[in-house]
């Protein structure tokens, strides 16, 4: 195998592991502030216990988030150093202020939110919970503002010739607000409120199905199923600005997404297909004609771009993004109805009486986490061959000092580390799981935090 | 050496005050790891964990963010040194990413095997960091063979030497010092007793590889004295590095700890603009040929971005200061163990 392939394949990897952790915790986030401040406002404890619930399996994906995230700071200049040389100039700097502006923060409060129980007020415990939750969320903001330059490239004048060449900013604020920042953002921040809403049913259902914790599992439910119906339906709506934006700035990625081939015709939606790359079809498939037409320009008949209009050097793999991008829409919609119907289950008060929704609900857990993977890899593929949309190719991107035996050992042993790590995340997630939130009255009085509350009731 | 105070040279020196913080932070945190097999008790190992347990990822976000700004002032620094140091860059990872599961993992669980494979790993990684980080540091002084194109040309047999074994080995015994004189401060008892002794160890261990490394410095890579013989003013630098080793051990054997750490934190900042000195103005230095050496110039990002850098870490380095010193404040004093510790 060769190096291009090797170092693909690493960096899918690395980046699709890590990215099993921070959606977690930026949604888990939202929810620790909301439950938290539920407590704070109504003094019930348990919303307290369920806060320490979550803050323990918070700091838990938060842990292998960091681990993970440190491999990927430093994966640019190892495995992509000529794309590195080509980018740093307004890549960098996103990396940079994502290190001053986002982390420093979390990993700052993080401390407060997991140790400082007892050490300070109740209401310093709160702005460090929010504190952790802006900070994840903000270094969502600066990673994908330098992923969405790459996919779209704005405010920068190209230096040098050849190999020599390399992007300078000319803009700071264009290369932030590039044309594709804002959908992006917005979709990647709503999937990752979805993984963390998702979590939160998932395991509160599972309670309420074995008789356990019971007020405080339906509370959370509710919680949850708020944040969930919000993030699943702002999702279709950023997803569909995406897919605008797409048309406008990617019309390649664009056919891929729909396997559409012919540049006069109108362009079809399919529900579902199986892309025949050679022979041009979809097979197997089931489409509304004209609908990607209608979708992105309001006409039916209007002719969109197909793959036939690039050279077959410049055309991502075809297949691989059509059902990636599929499947994603289709967990989406699912979870749109998953979300909905809990919402009316909870207003009819039969949430805890309709087993097989509770059912559903302990494995909802696993969608949002296959799409926000199907999510990236259809964006990430569909950039392909380029790395830098239009201006460098992925295979002239690689660092020139590496060969294919030193990847193959790097790749190998994370692998191994990986699954590793996997199993252990999830045989730790369970044991949390089964032991469950402290009983209210279990909680030690040793908490400066609880004291005063009492005192305050008193 | 010319001397101009120039944006590339701010930046210079900026990312040396991020890394001079990564390494007086984390620097402490690694030393803690680097004893902690001696530990031999269940709950004394968990107060060892617990003194850093706040702390520690917020420091290792010192070395993330210069890894970072590196990349956005000197790209092709970035990229030269980490797909040059390809396969030790990766163990390094690879520690880190140990180092902090292990942190987080161990006392999740009750039985001794769990406790004991998450220690080892803990410790190990710990060392193997101070020492990768020790390795890569040698090779700046040494230099290493780059092309013309800014690219490595060597292997990972290359990288080490006895020279930068001894940088490797001083930087363990270092962060040993500095480590345990903060354990002592966090310790009580019959702990820091035993932490207490062990600092006094390695503050002897640490002068020792302090000198054969400068003697080494010195007759093997004069080069690194250049700037100083130039410029008598930066002897300063000297003095003050002696003096802070001095009274870091002066203290240590006092057993007057809170000052020990105060001097061990100079002893670092002060090794690190020595070395900062020692280089300017390049980044990396090529050898055999040196005119392809990389410096703050021709490895610079544009003049626009260093500028933007500026004002980024303008606004945003304060607030990192301020709620750095706010949580080392919240969690000062003598580790305890409560029901949210490790
Ligand atoms: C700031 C940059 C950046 C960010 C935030 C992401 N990626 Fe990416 N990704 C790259 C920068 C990049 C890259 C360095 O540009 C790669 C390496 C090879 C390539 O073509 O692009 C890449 C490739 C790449 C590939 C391989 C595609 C191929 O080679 O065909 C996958 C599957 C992903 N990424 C997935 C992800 C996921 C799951 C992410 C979510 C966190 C993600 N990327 C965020
Ligand atoms: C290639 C791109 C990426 C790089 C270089 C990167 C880098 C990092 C680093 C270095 C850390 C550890 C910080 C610390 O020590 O505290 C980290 C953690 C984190 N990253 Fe990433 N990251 C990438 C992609 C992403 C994406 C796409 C998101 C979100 C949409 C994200 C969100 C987070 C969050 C929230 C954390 C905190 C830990 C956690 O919550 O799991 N990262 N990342
Ligand atoms: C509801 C219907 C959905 C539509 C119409 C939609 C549309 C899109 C489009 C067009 C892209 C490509 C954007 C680009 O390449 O620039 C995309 C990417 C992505 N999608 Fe979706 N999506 C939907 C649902 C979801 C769901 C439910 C999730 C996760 C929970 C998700 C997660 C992602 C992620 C992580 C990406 C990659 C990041 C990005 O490019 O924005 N999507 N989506």
């Amino acid at each position: 195998m060769d190096v291009e392939i090797l170092a693909r394949l690493q960096f899918a990897v690395t980046i699709g592991f890590h990215y099993i952790y921070p959606p977690l915790s930026i949604g888990l986030g939202v929810l620790l502030v909301i439950m938290e401040g539920m407590f704070l406002k109504t003094g019930n404890k348990v919303y307290e216990t369920m806060t320490k619930f979550w803050v323990k399996i918070f700091s838990l994906t938060f842990a292998i988030g960091v681990a993970t995230g440190i491999v990927m700071e430093f994966e640019f200049g190892t495995n992509w150093a000529t794309y590195s040389r080509y980018v740093g100039d307004i890549f960098g700097s996103a990396l940079a202020a994502e290190g001053i502006f986002a982390f420093f923060l979390e990993s700052g409060f993080l401390a407060i939110l997991v140790f400082g129980w007892n050490k300070v007020s109740p209401k310093m415990h709160f702005f460090s919970t929010i504190m952790v939750a802006l900070g994840s969320m903000l270094s969502a903001v600066w990673i994908v503002v330098a992923n969405s330059w790459q996919q779209t490239p704005a405010g920068y004048h190209i230096v040098g010739e050849g190999m020599q060449a390399r992007a300078e900013i000319t803009d700071f604020w264009e290369m932030v607000f590039n044309p594709s920042s804002i959908d992006r953002l917005t979709h990647v921040l709503s999937g990752c409120w979805q993984a963390g809403a998702f979590l939160v049913l998932s395991v509160s259902a599972y309670y309420v199905l074995k008789n356990r914790h019971i007020d405080l599992s339906l509370k959370s439910i509710k919680i949850a199923l708020i944040l969930a119906a919000f993030a699943s339906l702002f999702q279709l709506y950023t997803g569909h600005q995406s897919a605008i934006g797409v048309s406008e700035t990617q019309p390649a990625k664009l056919a891929a997404l729909e396997a559409h081939y012919d540049s006069s015709a109108a362009a079809a939606l399919y529900l579902f297909g199986w892309v025949e790359d050679d022979q041009q079809e979809v097979k197997f498939g089931v489409a509304i004609p004209g609908l990607l037409s209608f979708l992105i320009s309001g006409d039916f008949n209007h002719p969109v771009t197909g793959l036939n209009a690039f050279d077959p050097a410049d055309r991502p793999p075809v297949n691989i993004v059509f059902q990636t991008y599929h499947l994603m829409v289709a967990i989406g919609f699912a979870l749109i109805g998953i979300s909905l119907l809990g919402l009316f289950l909870w207003q009819r008060k039969r949430l805890e009486k309709t087993k097989w929704y509770l059912y559903i609900l302990v494995f909802s857990v696993l969608l949002p986490q296959a799409a926000n993977q199907l999510g990236w890899i259809s964006a990430e593929v569909g950039r392909q061959p380029w790395i830098v949309y239009n201006l460098l190719r992925t295979s002239d991107a690689l660092s020139k000092a590496v060969d294919a035996g030193q990847v193959l050992f790097s790749l190998i042993l994370f692998a191994i580390i990986y699954i590793f790590l996997f199993a252990l995340f999830l045989f730790l997630l369970n044991n949390k799981i089964q032991h469950g939130p402290e009983r209210a009255d279990e909680l030690s009085s040793e908490y400066r935090y609880q004291k005063t509350i009492v005192n305050k009731g008193r | 050496m010319e001397f101009t105070f120039d944006l590339n040279t701010i930046w210079f020196i900026l990312i040396g005050i991020l890394l001079s913080g990564y390494a007086i932070l984390d620097g402490f945190d690694l030393g803690v790891g680097s004893v902690y097999l001696l530990i031999k008790v269940d709950d004394n190992r968990r107060l060892a964990l617990n003194s850093i347990g706040p702390v520690w990822d917020g420091n290792e976000v010192w070395l993330v963010t210069g890894g970072g700004a590196l990349f956005a002032a000197f790209p092709h620094v970035y990229a030269t040194v980490f797909s040059g140091f390809y396969t030790a860059f990766m163990l390094l990872l690879f520690m880190l990413i140990f180092r902090a599961v292990a942190i987080e993992f161990r006392s999740k669980q009750p039985m001794k095997w769990w406790r004991n494979m998450w220690d080892r790993f803990f410790s190990i990684a710990s060392i193997l960091i101070a020492f990768l980080m020790g390795i890569a540091l040698g090779n700046i002084v040494t230099g290493i063979p780059l092309g013309a194109d800014m690219e490595f040309a060597g292997t990972f047999l290359d990288l080490i030497s006895p020279y930068t074994v001894l940088v490797g080995i001083t930087t363990v015994a270092l962060f040993m010092m500095h480590g345990t004189i903060y354990l002592t401060l966090k310790t009580e008892d019959l702990l820091q007793g035993l932490v207490r002794k062990w600092s006094k160890n390695a503050a002897i261990f640490f002068i020792i590889c302090f000198i054969t490394l400068t003697g080494a410095t010195i007759v093997f890579y004069p080069k690194m004295t250049d700037n100083l013989m130039n410029c008598p003013l930066l002897f300063i630098a000297v003095i003050l590095n002696l003096l802070a080793i001095v009274y870091t051990v002066r203290e240590t054997y006092h057993s007057q700890e809170s000052r020990a750490f105060v001097f061990s934190s100079l002893v670092i900042l002060t090794l690190m603009i020595l070395f900062a000195i020692g280089i300017f103005p390049n980044l990396v230095l090529s050898d055999p040929n040196p005119e392809f050496s990389l410096n703050i110039y021709n490895a610079a990002s544009s003049q626009k971005t260093l500028k933007i850098m500026l004002i980024i870490a303008g606004i945003g380095m304060p607030f990192v200061l301020a709620y750095t010193i706010t949580i080392y404040r919240i969690f000062r004093g003598k580790v305890k163990l409560e029901s949210t510790s490790y």
